[in-house]
C-alpha cells in the first residue's frame, strides 16, 4: 500500500507525507502528525485526514541480537518478516505475531498486537524489554517496565499517539525449526468450539479457528479448528511465491453467493480434517501474505474488518446473536477468525486483547447497509461488555469506544501535543 | 568474499545494495558524511551477515582526503576487490540557474568527485592488475532536459568518463560499470504517486550486484530504461526543443 492508505482501503483521506530515514531524524514541526508504517492497520488509526503522516519503513535497520538470548534490538520500522528472516536461522522467532508478517515493530507495539498463540504468550507488549519514544518536544524518552512505567503503558496499544517508537528491545523465544506440527478438525456447533478450545489450549502454541459464517440453523458456528507447535523437520521449505492482486475489479465478485460457495469449499475440503498435519510456518501463521495487495479483491470502496472480544461469560450467547444477524443480513464474511484470548492481563492502557472469545469478519463496504449491520453487531458487543479492535475499526462510534476503553481520558496525558490520528479525533472528539 | 570499497554508503540504493553483498558474507567499508548514521547502518549490516564492517568519514568535496580514504579502506580490509561510488545530490535546477556557486557545487559533488575518485581506484586497481569499479550515474545523463540538466550535464560527465576509464583499464584486467537508474521509489520519494516506471532500491539493488558480479559494462535499471533512454535520445532536436521533459 503506498503510504497515506490503510489495509481496508477505506477511508480515503489526504495528508503531507514527510519521511523519516534514519533514526537520528528530529521529528518536523507538521501538527497535527502521525507515524505510519507499513500500513497494515485496516481502518484510520493509521491515518491522519488534512495532517501530517511521518513515513517511518524506512526505519529498517538492526541495532544488536545476542545469538544466545534471543534479544533483538531493532529500529521500528523493521517488519516482522525480516526479524524471521534474520532470527529463524539461530533458532528464534517472534513470540507473538498476527496474522500477516508484513507489520511493522513500531506498529505491532502502538496496537499491541496479537496472535494464535495468545493463551499462552498474551500480546507483542509482554515481551517487550523497552522502547526509544521521541516526542516532538525534542525530548526522548527510554521506556521499560522499570523505566518510565507510565510511558511504556501509555505507549504499548497507544496508538502511535504518544509520539515516534523510534527502536524497540524484543525478547524472541526459541524454536526448533521452520515447521508447525498439529492437527486441523471440523466442528458442528460453537459448543464444540468451546470444548476443543478448552481442550487445545494447554498442549499447543496456536490454536484459532475458521467459521462458516454462511452456515445458519442447524449448521450455525460450524467451522474448522486448527491447531499446532513449533517443530524441528528436515523438509525442504516450500518456495513462497508472491503473487500480486494485480488490479482493483470495479466491482467486488465477493457477493452472498461466492461467499456461501467459498465456504462450503474450505469446510468440506479434505485438508479440514488432518490428524498428523505438517506445516511451514508461513502458511499456518500468514496464509494470505503470498497474495500481495489481496486487498484489492473487495473492490474500489474496500472493506471493512470487525474483530470484537466477548467476555467468557456472555461469548455463549453472544456469539451465536451475531453469526444469525450476519446469515440474515446475506453480507456474508468471506474469511471468519475465531478464537479464544488466554487471561494473560494486557500490558497496555488501551490494549483490545482481554479474557473471552475473539471473532473477526471482514465484509465489503457496501455503504449504508454495511454501517447498518456493524452498528448492529455493536450492540451485542457494547450490551456483552466486549470491546472492538481500533486497528481494525474505520467505524465504530465515539460512544462505543469510550465504552470499550474506559481508559482512553488517562491516555490523554501522554499523547503528544503535536500528535493526532482520524481515528482518534472520531471517536473522542479531539482536534 | 569480497572486500567492497562503498562510497556514498548512506544513500538508500548503497544501503540496499550493501545488504546484498552482507547477505554473502562479503567485507564492506562505508563512507559517507553522517557518522552515526554510517555506524547504524555498519552494525546492521554485521548482523545480516557482513565479514567486516568499517567506517569513514568524509565529504564528497574533501579531494585531498580521497587518497587516504584508499589508503584506510585497504588497510582495513586486507586489500579492496571492488568500489561502489553513490553519493550525490539531486541538484535543484531553478536554484541552479541563477548561482554560479551552486552550479560549481552541483558539479563538484556529483561529477569531479567522481571522476577524482574514480581516478585513486583506477591507480590503485591498475596497480593490483584486478578490481571492480562501479559508478553510479544516471538515466538523467542521457540527454539534457529543462527539468534538471544541471544534475544530468554532471551524470552525463561521469558516464563519458567511466567509458574511457573503462577503455583504459580493460587491458589491465580492471572492470568499470556505469550504473544508470531510473526512478527510485526512496524514503526521499515516499510523497511521490507512484507509476509503473518506479523501481524498489532492492530491485536496483540486485542489478548492480549482479553488474559487478561480470554482467555488463553499462546497466539501465530496470531495464526497460535503455529502449526508454534510446528513444529519448533519438527524437530529432527540432522536437525535442518544443518538449516539457
Amino acid at each position: 500500500m503506498p503510504t497515506g492508505v490503510s489495509w481496508g482501503r477505506w477511508p480515503r483521506t489526504q495528508q503531507r507525507i514527510i519521511p523519516i530515514t534514519h533514526r537520528f531524524q528530529p521529528l518536523p514541526q507538521a501538527a497535527p502528525m502521525l507515524v505510519f508504517g507499513n500500513g497494515r492497520s485496516y481502518g484510520d488509526v493509521c491515518l491522519n485526514d488534512g495532517g501530517t503522516l511521518l513515513a517511518a519503513r524506512g526505519l529498517d535497520r538492526f541495532i544488536r541480537f545476542d545469538t544466545d538470548s534471543g534479544v533483538l534490538e531493532c529500529e521500528a520500522g523493521v517488519l516482522i518478516s525480516e526479524i524471521i528472516a534474520l532470527a529463524l536461522p539461530h533458532g528464534w522467532f517472534p513470540p507473538v505475531t498476527p496474522g500477516t508478517a508484513l507489520v511493522t515493530v513500531g506498529g505491532a507495539i502502538a496496537n499491541d498486537v496479537h496472535g494464535k498463540n495468545h493463551h499462552r504468550a498474551g500480546t507483542f507488549g509482554h515481551h517487550l524489554l523497552g522502547f526509544e519514544l521521541r516526542r516532538s518536544s525534542g525530548e526522548i524518552l527510554q521506556c521499560a517496565p522499570e523505566l518510565n512505567p507510565d510511558w511504556f503503558a501509555a505507549s504499548i496499544g497507544g496508538l502511535g499517539l504518544t509520539g515516534m517508537i523510534v527502536s524497540a528491545r524484543l525478547q524472541l523465544r526459541r524454536v526448533p525449526g521452520a515447521w508447525i506440527a498439529g492437527d486441523s478438525q471440523r466442528f458442528g456447533n460453537l459448543q464444540e468450539f468451546f470444548a476443543l478450545a478448552a481442550q487445545s489450549d494447554a498442549d499447543y502454541e496456536y490454536t484459532a479457528a475458521w467459521l462458516d459464517c454462511a452456515a445458519s440453523g442447524q449448521r450455525l458456528g460450524r467451522g474448522v479448528f486448527m491447531r499446532g507447535n513449533h517443530v524441528q523437520h528436515d523438509a525442504v521449505p516450500p518456495r513462497v511465491r508472491s503473487l500480486r492482486f494485480p488490479l482493483t475489479p470495479p466491482v467486488s465478485p465477493l457477493n452472498g453467493l461466492s461467499v456461501r460457495l467459498f465456504n462450503d469449499l474450505i469446510f468440506h475440503r479434505p485438508a479440514a480434517q488432518q490428524t498428523h498435519a505438517l506445516w511451514h510456518y508461513q502458511p499456518f501463521l500468514y496464509p494470505l501474505d503470498s497474495v500481495l495487495d489481496w486487498n484489492r479483491l473487495y473492490g474500489p470502496r474496500g472493506f471493512f474488518q470487525y474483530q470484537c472480544v466477548l467476555p467468557p461469560a456472555a461469548a455463549g450467547a453472544a456469539l451465536p446473536e451475531m453469526l444469525q444477524l450476519i446469515a440474515r443480513s446475506r453480507q456474508g464474511s468471506f474469511l471468519v477468525v475465531l478464537k479464544q484470548f488466554g487471561n494473560l492481563p494486557s500490558r497496555g492502557l488501551l490494549s483490545f486483547p482481554r479474557p473471552g472469545a475473539t471473532l473477526a469478519l471482514d465484509f465489503p463496504n457496501r455503504g449504508e447497509p454495511t454501517l447498518r449491520l456493524l452498528e448492529s453487531l455493536d450492540v451485542i458487543t457494547r450490551s456483552a461488555g466486549g470491546a472492538v479492535y481500533p486497528a481494525k475499526d474505520a467505524r465504530m462510534s465515539a460512544q462505543s469506544f469510550q465504552q470499550y476503553f474506559p481508559a482512553w481520558r488517562q491516555l490523554q496525558d501522554y499523547i503528544d501535543p503535536q500528535f493526532s490520528s482520524s481515528f482518534w479525533r472520531r471517536v473522542t472528539g479531539g482536534w | 568474499m569480497q572486500r567492497i570499497l562503498i562510497v556514498g554508503a548512506t544513500s538508500a540504493i548503497a544501503e540496499s545494495t550493501a545488504r546484498r553483498f552482507a547477505a554473502r558474507g562479503d567485507a564492506l567499508y562505508l563512507a559517507g558524511r553522517s557518522a552515526e548514521r554510517l555506524q547504524a547502518i555498519a552494525a546492521d549490516l554485521k548482523l545480516r551477515g557482513a565479514a567486516q564492517v568499517d567506517c569513514f568519514v568524509i565529504d564528497a568535496r574533501q579531494f585531498d582526503r580521497f587518497a587516504p580514504l584508499l589508503q584506510a579502506a585497504s588497510a582495513s580490509l586486507g586489500g579492496l576487490d571492488a568500489a561502489l561510488i553513490a553519493h550525490g545530490t539531486l541538484s535543484d535546477q531553478a536554484a541552479c540557474q541563477q548561482s554560479l556557486e551552486l552550479l560549481r557545487e552541483e558539479f563538484d559533488v556529483n561529477a569531479i568527485s567522481v571522476m577524482a575518485l574514480c581516478g585513486e581506484l583506477a591507480n590503485r586497481f591498475e596497480a593490483q592488475g584486478r578490481g571492480v569499479i562501479a559508478v553510479i550515474s544516471s538515466v538523467a545523463g542521457d540527454r539534457g532536459r529543462q527539468s534538471n540538466y544541471v544534475y544530468g550535464a554532471a551524470k552525463a560527465a561521469v558516464t563519458a568518463f567511466t567509458s574511457g576509464l573503462r577503455q583504459r583499464l580493460y587491458p589491465k584486467g580492471v572492470r568499470v560499470v556505469t550504473i544508470k537508474p531510473g526512478f527510485v521509489s526512496t524514503p526521499m520519494t515516499a510523497a511521490f504517486k507512484k507509476g509503473a516506471l518506479w523501481a524498489t532500491p532492492d530491485s536496483v539493488a540486485a542489478d548492480i550486484v549482479r553488474a559487478m558480479d561480470g554482467g555488463k559494462a553499462v546497466i539501465y535499471t530496470p531495464g526497460f530504461w535503455r529502449p526508454i533512454m534510446w528513444i529519448i535520445r533519438s527524437v530529432p532536436e527540432t522536437l525535442f526543443r518544443r518538449l516539457k521533459l
